[in-house]
Protein backbone atom coordinates (compact mmCIF):
# COMPACT_ATOMS: atom_id res chain seq x y z
CA UNK A 1 0.00 0.00 0.00
CA UNK A 2 2.08 2.96 -1.32
CA UNK A 3 -1.51 4.92 -0.67
CA UNK A 4 -0.02 8.84 0.53
CA UNK A 5 -2.93 8.98 3.19
CA UNK A 6 -1.79 6.20 5.18
CA UNK A 7 1.12 8.62 6.76
CA UNK A 8 -1.38 10.41 8.69
CA UNK A 9 -3.91 8.97 11.55
CA UNK A 10 -7.60 9.79 11.25
CA UNK A 11 -8.07 13.49 12.83
CA UNK A 12 -9.43 13.31 15.94
CA UNK A 13 -13.01 14.63 16.36
CA UNK A 14 -15.18 15.06 19.74
CA UNK A 15 -17.01 12.46 20.95
CA UNK A 16 -20.00 14.54 21.78
CA UNK A 17 -22.53 15.15 24.38
CA UNK A 18 -23.88 11.85 23.12
CA UNK A 19 -21.24 9.50 23.33
CA UNK A 20 -23.31 7.17 25.71
CA UNK A 21 -25.41 6.17 22.89
CA UNK A 22 -22.48 3.94 20.86
CA UNK A 23 -20.11 3.36 24.07
CA UNK A 24 -22.45 2.85 26.80
CA UNK A 25 -26.03 2.19 25.36
CA UNK A 26 -27.54 0.39 27.75
CA UNK A 27 -26.64 2.80 30.20
CA UNK A 28 -28.05 5.84 28.53
CA UNK A 29 -31.79 3.78 28.57
CA UNK A 30 -31.30 2.66 24.77
CA UNK A 31 -31.79 -1.88 25.99
CA UNK A 32 -32.04 -4.85 23.87
CA UNK A 33 -29.48 -3.97 21.58
CA UNK A 34 -26.50 -5.63 23.52
CA UNK A 35 -26.64 -7.99 26.22
CA UNK A 36 -24.72 -5.41 28.39
CA UNK A 37 -22.48 -2.49 27.60
CA UNK A 38 -18.84 -2.87 26.62
CA UNK A 39 -16.32 -2.95 29.50
CA UNK A 40 -19.40 -2.65 32.18
CA UNK A 41 -17.60 -5.59 34.22
CA UNK A 42 -13.58 -5.42 34.81
CA UNK A 43 -13.72 -8.05 37.51
CA UNK A 44 -15.81 -11.12 38.50
CA UNK A 45 -15.52 -13.47 41.66
CA UNK A 46 -12.70 -15.57 39.85
CA UNK A 47 -10.27 -12.78 39.39
CA UNK A 48 -6.71 -12.51 41.51
CA UNK A 49 -5.73 -9.87 43.00
CA UNK A 50 -6.88 -6.94 46.01
CA UNK A 51 -10.29 -5.27 45.11
CA UNK A 52 -10.23 -1.21 45.03
CA UNK A 53 -12.71 0.62 43.79
CA UNK A 54 -11.80 4.44 42.67
CA UNK A 55 -14.51 7.32 42.55
CA UNK A 56 -14.53 10.63 41.40
CA UNK A 57 -15.33 12.98 39.12
CA UNK A 58 -14.05 15.62 36.45
CA UNK A 59 -13.88 18.82 36.53
CA UNK A 60 -13.82 21.97 33.97
CA UNK A 61 -12.08 25.03 34.09
CA UNK A 62 -14.57 26.88 36.11
CA UNK A 63 -14.36 23.89 38.52
CA UNK A 64 -17.83 22.46 37.46
CA UNK A 65 -18.37 18.78 37.17
CA UNK A 66 -18.40 17.48 33.61
CA UNK A 67 -21.49 15.64 33.68
CA UNK A 68 -21.12 13.77 30.30
CA UNK A 69 -18.01 12.27 29.75
CA UNK A 70 -17.15 8.58 28.89
CA UNK A 71 -13.71 7.54 30.60
CA UNK A 72 -11.96 4.03 29.35
CA UNK A 73 -9.55 2.09 31.31
CA UNK A 74 -6.60 -0.22 30.42
CA UNK A 75 -4.69 -2.01 33.57
CA UNK A 76 -2.21 -4.87 33.99
CA UNK A 77 -3.52 -7.84 36.44
CA UNK A 78 -2.28 -8.30 39.90
CA UNK A 79 0.83 -10.16 38.71
CA UNK A 80 1.43 -7.69 36.26
CA UNK A 81 0.66 -8.85 33.46
CA UNK A 82 -1.53 -7.93 30.67
CA UNK A 83 -4.38 -9.89 29.26
CA UNK A 84 -2.95 -9.04 25.35
CA UNK A 85 -1.23 -10.46 22.58
CA UNK A 86 1.85 -8.38 23.15
CA UNK A 87 2.41 -9.71 26.45
CA UNK A 88 5.42 -11.91 26.06
CA UNK A 89 6.19 -12.43 30.01
CA UNK A 90 3.51 -14.74 30.75
CA UNK A 91 -0.43 -15.42 30.77
CA UNK A 92 -2.77 -13.26 32.59
CA UNK A 93 -5.37 -13.85 34.75
CA UNK A 94 -8.20 -15.30 32.50
CA UNK A 95 -10.84 -13.75 34.85
CA UNK A 96 -9.29 -10.25 34.13
CA UNK A 97 -10.23 -8.15 30.86
CA UNK A 98 -7.71 -5.45 31.44
CA UNK A 99 -10.44 -2.95 29.97
CA UNK A 100 -13.47 -0.89 31.39
CA UNK A 101 -15.14 1.90 30.56
CA UNK A 102 -17.65 4.08 32.93
CA UNK A 103 -19.49 7.48 32.85
CA UNK A 104 -19.63 9.99 35.06
CA UNK A 105 -23.16 10.34 35.95
CA UNK A 106 -25.46 12.89 34.55
CA UNK A 107 -26.54 14.43 37.79
CA UNK A 108 -22.91 14.49 39.84
CA UNK A 109 -20.71 13.54 37.33
CA UNK A 110 -19.09 11.10 40.08
CA UNK A 111 -17.71 7.92 38.10
CA UNK A 112 -17.33 4.71 39.92
CA UNK A 113 -14.49 2.19 39.30
CA UNK A 114 -13.90 -1.49 40.69
CA UNK A 115 -11.03 -3.31 39.63
CA UNK A 116 -8.32 -4.83 41.51
CA UNK A 117 -4.88 -3.07 41.97
CA UNK A 118 -2.89 -3.77 39.23
CA UNK A 119 0.83 -5.18 39.13
CA UNK A 120 4.16 -3.80 37.81
CA UNK A 121 4.98 -3.67 34.34
CA UNK A 122 8.39 -2.61 32.93
CA UNK A 123 9.67 0.54 31.40
CA UNK A 124 11.01 0.27 27.76
CA UNK A 125 14.67 0.13 29.56
CA UNK A 126 13.48 -2.71 31.71
CA UNK A 127 12.80 -0.65 35.24
CA UNK A 128 9.63 -1.32 36.78
CA UNK A 129 6.40 1.16 36.85
CA UNK A 130 4.50 1.74 39.97
CA UNK A 131 1.38 0.76 39.56
CA UNK A 132 -1.22 2.44 37.59
CA UNK A 133 -4.45 2.37 35.46
CA UNK A 134 -4.42 4.16 31.95
CA UNK A 135 -7.18 6.45 31.32
CA UNK A 136 -8.41 7.49 28.27
CA UNK A 137 -11.35 10.61 28.86
CA UNK A 138 -13.61 11.82 25.80
CA UNK A 139 -16.43 13.90 26.16
CA UNK A 140 -17.92 16.96 24.23
CA UNK A 141 -15.42 19.87 23.95
CA UNK A 142 -12.80 17.46 24.40
CA UNK A 143 -11.26 17.22 20.70
CA UNK A 144 -8.49 14.62 21.04
CA UNK A 145 -9.05 11.79 23.60
CA UNK A 146 -7.21 13.04 27.14
CA UNK A 147 -4.20 10.18 28.17
CA UNK A 148 -3.63 10.20 31.99
CA UNK A 149 -3.28 7.48 34.17
CA UNK A 150 -4.00 6.58 37.98
CA UNK A 151 -1.54 5.79 40.30
CA UNK A 152 -1.94 4.71 43.85
CA UNK A 153 -0.91 7.38 46.70
CA UNK A 154 -0.08 4.39 49.23
CA UNK A 155 2.53 2.78 46.59
CA UNK A 156 4.88 5.56 48.04
CA UNK A 157 7.88 3.40 47.48
CA UNK A 158 6.98 1.98 43.82
CA UNK A 159 5.91 5.99 42.59
CA UNK A 160 9.25 7.20 43.61
CA UNK A 161 10.86 4.47 41.53
CA UNK A 162 8.21 5.42 38.42
CA UNK A 163 9.87 6.72 35.53
CA UNK A 164 6.96 8.31 33.99
CA UNK A 165 6.10 10.56 37.23
CA UNK A 166 9.89 10.94 37.35
CA UNK A 167 9.47 13.22 34.17
CA UNK A 168 7.07 15.04 35.68
CA UNK A 169 8.05 18.98 36.18
CA UNK A 170 6.99 20.73 38.32
CA UNK A 171 6.76 18.25 40.90
CA UNK A 172 3.96 19.13 42.69
CA UNK A 173 2.03 18.40 39.76
CA UNK A 174 2.96 14.31 40.24
CA UNK A 175 -0.06 14.67 43.01
CA UNK A 176 -2.58 14.99 40.28
CA UNK A 177 -1.99 11.15 39.42
CA UNK A 178 -2.14 10.05 42.80
CA UNK A 179 -6.08 8.33 43.97
CA UNK A 180 -5.89 9.15 47.05
CA UNK A 181 -6.83 6.28 50.20
CA UNK A 182 -10.62 6.96 51.36
CA UNK A 183 -11.93 4.10 52.83
CA UNK A 184 -10.63 0.26 53.26
CA UNK A 185 -9.89 -0.32 49.31
CA UNK A 186 -11.70 2.95 48.14
CA UNK A 187 -9.85 5.83 46.68
CA UNK A 188 -10.46 9.15 45.24
CA UNK A 189 -9.20 10.46 41.90
CA UNK A 190 -10.08 14.01 40.49
CA UNK A 191 -9.44 14.85 37.39
CA UNK A 192 -9.09 19.02 36.47
CA UNK A 193 -8.94 19.87 33.03
CA UNK A 194 -7.91 23.10 33.55
CA UNK A 195 -6.93 25.47 36.29
CA UNK A 196 -4.39 25.39 39.22
CA UNK A 197 -4.79 21.58 39.81
CA UNK A 198 -4.87 20.76 35.81
CA UNK A 199 -3.97 17.05 35.85
CA UNK A 200 -1.17 15.75 34.09
CA UNK A 201 -2.23 14.22 30.65
CA UNK A 202 0.00 12.86 28.51
CA UNK A 203 1.15 12.72 24.64
CA UNK A 204 2.27 8.90 25.08
CA UNK B 1 13.09 -5.50 27.50
CA UNK B 2 15.51 -5.55 23.98
CA UNK B 3 14.95 -2.77 21.52
CA UNK B 4 13.96 -5.25 19.05
CA UNK B 5 10.75 -6.43 21.03
CA UNK B 6 9.81 -2.75 21.21
CA UNK B 7 6.28 -2.26 19.96
CA UNK B 8 6.67 1.63 19.87
CA UNK B 9 4.01 3.62 18.29
CA UNK B 10 4.72 6.80 16.33
CA UNK B 11 3.60 10.10 18.05
CA UNK B 12 0.16 11.50 17.12
CA UNK B 13 1.01 14.66 14.79
CA UNK B 14 -0.69 17.11 16.75
CA UNK B 15 -0.65 19.78 13.85
CA UNK B 16 -2.86 17.07 11.94
CA UNK B 17 -5.55 16.71 14.72
CA UNK B 18 -7.52 19.48 16.13
CA UNK B 19 -5.62 21.54 19.14
CA UNK B 20 -7.63 20.91 22.12
CA UNK B 21 -8.88 24.79 22.76
CA UNK B 22 -10.36 25.47 19.48
CA UNK B 23 -12.51 28.54 20.14
CA UNK B 24 -15.37 28.76 18.03
CA UNK B 25 -16.00 25.21 19.40
CA UNK B 26 -17.50 26.89 22.65
CA UNK B 27 -17.28 23.50 24.59
CA UNK B 28 -13.47 23.60 24.40
CA UNK B 29 -12.67 26.90 26.05
CA UNK B 30 -13.62 25.31 29.77
CA UNK B 31 -12.24 21.71 28.52
CA UNK B 32 -9.15 22.42 26.89
CA UNK B 33 -5.86 21.58 29.20
CA UNK B 34 -4.15 24.74 29.23
CA UNK B 35 -0.51 22.88 30.36
CA UNK B 36 1.28 20.92 27.12
CA UNK B 37 0.96 17.56 27.25
CA UNK B 38 3.68 15.49 28.47
CA UNK B 39 5.46 13.85 25.90
CA UNK B 40 7.15 10.32 26.48
CA UNK B 41 7.76 7.09 24.55
CA UNK B 42 4.88 4.24 24.73
CA UNK B 43 5.36 2.06 27.60
CA UNK B 44 3.99 -1.53 27.48
CA UNK B 45 1.16 -0.09 29.55
CA UNK B 46 -0.28 1.60 25.72
CA UNK B 47 1.73 -0.83 23.11
CA UNK B 48 -1.06 -3.35 24.49
CA UNK B 49 -4.58 -3.14 24.45
CA UNK B 50 -8.02 -5.33 25.08
CA UNK B 51 -9.00 -7.91 22.47
CA UNK B 52 -12.54 -7.91 21.02
CA UNK B 53 -13.50 -11.25 19.71
CA UNK B 54 -16.69 -12.33 17.75
CA UNK B 55 -18.33 -13.57 20.71
CA UNK B 56 -19.31 -10.32 21.43
CA UNK B 57 -20.81 -9.25 18.40
CA UNK B 58 -25.01 -9.51 18.35
CA UNK B 59 -26.32 -11.02 15.14
CA UNK B 60 -27.67 -7.53 14.11
CA UNK B 61 -24.98 -5.47 16.34
CA UNK B 62 -24.21 -4.02 12.26
CA UNK B 63 -27.74 -3.67 11.34
CA UNK B 64 -28.96 -0.35 12.84
CA UNK B 65 -31.63 -0.49 10.45
CA UNK B 66 -33.25 -3.50 12.14
CA UNK B 67 -31.23 -3.77 15.32
CA UNK B 68 -33.69 -1.59 17.61
CA UNK B 69 -36.76 -2.08 15.66
CA UNK B 70 -40.12 -3.98 16.54
CA UNK B 71 -40.32 -7.06 14.76
CA UNK B 72 -41.38 -6.82 10.97
CA UNK B 73 -40.87 -2.88 10.91
CA UNK B 74 -37.04 -1.15 10.48
CA UNK B 75 -36.12 2.26 10.87
CA UNK B 76 -37.51 5.25 8.78
CA UNK B 77 -35.02 7.04 6.36
CA UNK B 78 -32.74 6.87 3.31
CA UNK B 79 -31.04 3.19 3.54
CA UNK B 80 -27.33 3.21 3.52
CA UNK B 81 -24.22 0.87 3.89
CA UNK B 82 -21.12 2.20 4.86
CA UNK B 83 -17.88 0.35 4.80
CA UNK B 84 -13.92 0.68 4.21
CA UNK B 85 -10.40 -0.12 5.16
CA UNK B 86 -8.80 -0.02 8.88
CA UNK B 87 -5.03 0.62 8.40
CA UNK B 88 -2.20 1.76 10.56
CA UNK B 89 -0.18 4.34 9.67
CA UNK B 90 2.39 2.44 7.18
CA UNK B 91 -0.54 0.70 5.34
CA UNK B 92 -0.81 -2.40 7.34
CA UNK B 93 -4.57 -3.69 7.56
CA UNK B 94 -5.77 -3.78 11.28
CA UNK B 95 -7.73 -6.87 11.27
CA UNK B 96 -10.24 -7.74 14.09
CA UNK B 97 -10.67 -4.39 15.32
CA UNK B 98 -13.84 -3.16 16.84
CA UNK B 99 -15.96 -0.46 15.68
CA UNK B 100 -18.46 1.51 17.37
CA UNK B 101 -21.00 3.92 15.45
CA UNK B 102 -23.55 5.86 16.88
CA UNK B 103 -25.54 8.53 15.24
CA UNK B 104 -28.71 10.35 14.63
CA UNK B 105 -31.79 9.27 12.94
CA UNK B 106 -33.00 10.40 9.31
CA UNK B 107 -35.02 13.52 11.42
CA UNK B 108 -31.54 14.54 13.26
CA UNK B 109 -32.66 13.49 16.80
CA UNK B 110 -30.62 11.11 18.84
CA UNK B 111 -32.06 9.24 21.48
CA UNK B 112 -30.74 9.86 24.53
CA UNK B 113 -31.53 11.53 27.91
CA UNK B 114 -29.76 15.12 27.42
CA UNK B 115 -31.49 15.10 23.85
CA UNK B 116 -33.94 18.43 23.27
CA UNK B 117 -34.13 18.79 19.92
CA UNK B 118 -37.74 19.24 18.43
CA UNK B 119 -37.66 16.56 15.47
CA UNK B 120 -39.45 13.19 16.31
CA UNK B 121 -37.79 10.14 17.47
CA UNK B 122 -37.67 7.08 15.06
CA UNK B 123 -39.55 4.37 17.69
CA UNK B 124 -37.78 1.63 15.30
CA UNK B 125 -34.21 3.37 15.28
CA UNK B 126 -31.39 3.32 18.78
CA UNK B 127 -28.47 4.92 16.56
CA UNK B 128 -25.52 2.52 18.01
CA UNK B 129 -24.20 -0.33 16.28
CA UNK B 130 -20.95 -2.39 16.31
CA UNK B 131 -19.04 -5.11 14.11
CA UNK B 132 -15.56 -5.74 13.53
CA UNK B 133 -13.24 -5.83 10.89
CA UNK B 134 -12.45 -8.70 9.06
CA UNK B 135 -8.92 -10.44 8.45
CA UNK B 136 -7.91 -7.88 5.90
CA UNK B 137 -9.08 -4.62 8.05
CA UNK B 138 -12.43 -4.04 6.07
CA UNK B 139 -15.66 -3.36 7.77
CA UNK B 140 -19.30 -3.05 6.88
CA UNK B 141 -23.02 -1.69 8.97
CA UNK B 142 -26.02 -0.72 7.58
CA UNK B 143 -27.77 2.37 8.59
CA UNK B 144 -30.47 5.09 7.81
CA UNK B 145 -29.16 8.63 5.88
CA UNK B 146 -28.81 10.97 9.60
CA UNK B 147 -30.13 14.31 9.71
CA UNK B 148 -27.88 17.49 10.55
CA UNK B 149 -29.45 18.94 13.29
CA UNK B 150 -29.20 22.47 15.30
CA UNK B 151 -26.79 22.92 18.44
CA UNK B 152 -26.43 25.23 20.67
CA UNK B 153 -23.03 26.76 19.76
CA UNK B 154 -23.47 30.08 18.18
CA UNK B 155 -26.98 31.57 17.37
CA UNK B 156 -27.06 29.42 14.51
CA UNK B 157 -25.04 26.11 14.18
CA UNK B 158 -25.76 23.32 12.44
CA UNK B 159 -24.21 19.85 12.58
CA UNK B 160 -23.67 18.55 9.17
CA UNK B 161 -24.80 14.65 8.57
CA UNK B 162 -22.10 12.65 10.13
CA UNK B 163 -21.83 9.03 12.04
CA UNK B 164 -19.49 8.58 14.95
CA UNK B 165 -16.87 6.10 15.17
CA UNK B 166 -14.87 5.01 18.56
CA UNK B 167 -11.80 2.88 16.72
CA UNK B 168 -9.82 -0.06 18.72
CA UNK B 169 -6.53 -1.23 17.04
CA UNK B 170 -4.48 -3.61 18.65
CA UNK B 171 -2.89 -1.07 21.45
CA UNK B 172 -4.21 1.60 23.87
CA UNK B 173 -2.04 4.21 22.38
CA UNK B 174 -4.10 3.70 19.01
CA UNK B 175 -7.39 4.58 20.41
CA UNK B 176 -9.37 6.84 18.87
CA UNK B 177 -13.19 8.66 18.29
CA UNK B 178 -13.78 10.44 15.07
CA UNK B 179 -17.03 11.29 13.10
CA UNK B 180 -17.78 10.83 9.47
CA UNK B 181 -19.30 13.29 7.33
CA UNK B 182 -20.71 12.44 4.31
CA UNK B 183 -19.45 14.26 0.74
CA UNK B 184 -20.82 16.97 -1.20
CA UNK B 185 -22.67 18.15 2.68
CA UNK B 186 -22.44 22.15 2.11
CA UNK B 187 -22.84 22.09 6.16
CA UNK B 188 -19.19 20.66 6.29
CA UNK B 189 -17.52 23.85 5.95
CA UNK B 190 -19.63 25.50 8.32
CA UNK B 191 -18.96 23.71 11.46
CA UNK B 192 -16.97 24.83 14.56
CA UNK B 193 -16.15 21.01 15.04
CA UNK B 194 -14.93 20.21 11.31
CA UNK B 195 -13.09 23.77 11.51
CA UNK B 196 -11.05 22.60 14.55
CA UNK B 197 -9.49 20.89 12.30
CA UNK B 198 -6.89 22.79 11.18
CA UNK B 199 -5.91 21.33 7.96
CA UNK B 200 -8.23 20.99 5.30
CA UNK B 201 -6.64 17.48 3.54
CA UNK B 202 -7.04 16.57 6.73
CA UNK B 203 -10.75 17.29 6.81
CA UNK B 204 -11.01 15.67 3.13
CA UNK B 205 -10.37 12.10 4.91
CA UNK B 206 -13.35 12.31 7.06
CA UNK B 207 -15.41 12.91 4.64
CA UNK B 208 -16.96 9.28 3.15
CA UNK B 209 -17.34 8.58 -0.77
CA UNK B 210 -21.00 7.82 -2.73
CA UNK B 211 -19.64 4.63 -3.83
CA UNK B 212 -21.83 3.13 -6.66
CA UNK B 213 -20.31 0.16 -7.12
CA UNK B 214 -21.28 -0.90 -3.69
CA UNK B 215 -24.50 0.58 -3.70
CA UNK B 216 -27.41 -2.43 -3.61
CA UNK B 217 -29.34 -1.80 -6.32
CA UNK B 218 -33.03 -1.10 -5.14
CA UNK B 219 -31.96 -1.48 -2.07
CA UNK B 220 -29.20 1.06 -0.49
CA UNK B 221 -26.34 3.43 -1.35
CA UNK B 222 -23.26 2.57 -0.16
CA UNK B 223 -20.94 5.20 1.50
CA UNK B 224 -16.44 4.61 1.23
CA UNK B 225 -15.24 5.63 4.39
CA UNK B 226 -11.38 4.62 4.56
CA UNK B 227 -9.64 5.08 8.73
CA UNK B 228 -6.21 4.94 9.45
CA UNK B 229 -4.75 4.12 13.10
CA UNK B 230 -1.53 5.59 14.59
CA UNK B 231 1.36 2.89 13.12
CA UNK B 232 4.58 1.61 14.86
CA UNK B 233 7.64 3.32 14.84
CA UNK B 234 9.93 0.01 14.58
CA UNK B 235 12.78 1.46 12.73
CA UNK B 236 13.28 4.69 15.18
CA UNK B 237 13.05 1.73 17.88
CA UNK B 238 15.08 -0.69 16.60
CA UNK B 239 18.05 1.92 16.01
CA UNK B 240 17.75 3.74 19.13
CA UNK B 241 20.58 2.85 22.03
CA UNK B 242 19.30 0.48 24.61
CA UNK B 243 17.29 2.86 27.48
CA UNK B 244 16.76 5.89 25.58
FE1 LIG C 1 -23.38 14.05 16.73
Amino acid sequence: MADDDTRHESPSQTAGPYVHIGCLPNWSGIAGVYAEDPGSRLINADTRGERVSVTGRIFDGDEAPVLDAVIELWQADAGGLYPSPVETRGVADPNFGGWGRVASAFDSGEFRIDTIRPGRVPYPDGRLQAPHINCWIVARGINVGLQTRIYFADESDANAEDPVLASIEPRARVDTLLAQPDAEGAFRFDIHLQGERETVFFDI
Amino acid sequence: MSSEQSRGYLPRDRAWHPPALAPDYKSSRLRSPRQPLLVLPTTLSEESGPVFGHDIIGPRDDDLIHNYAADGHSALGPRILVHGHLRDQSGRAVPNALIEVWQANAAGRYRHPNETYIAPLDPNFGGCGRCLTDADGYYRFLSIQPAPYPWPNGPNSWRPAHIHFSLFGEAFAQRLITQMYFEGDPLIPLCPIVNAIPREDAVDTLIARLDMDAALPMDMLAWRFDLTLRGRAQTYFENRPEGL
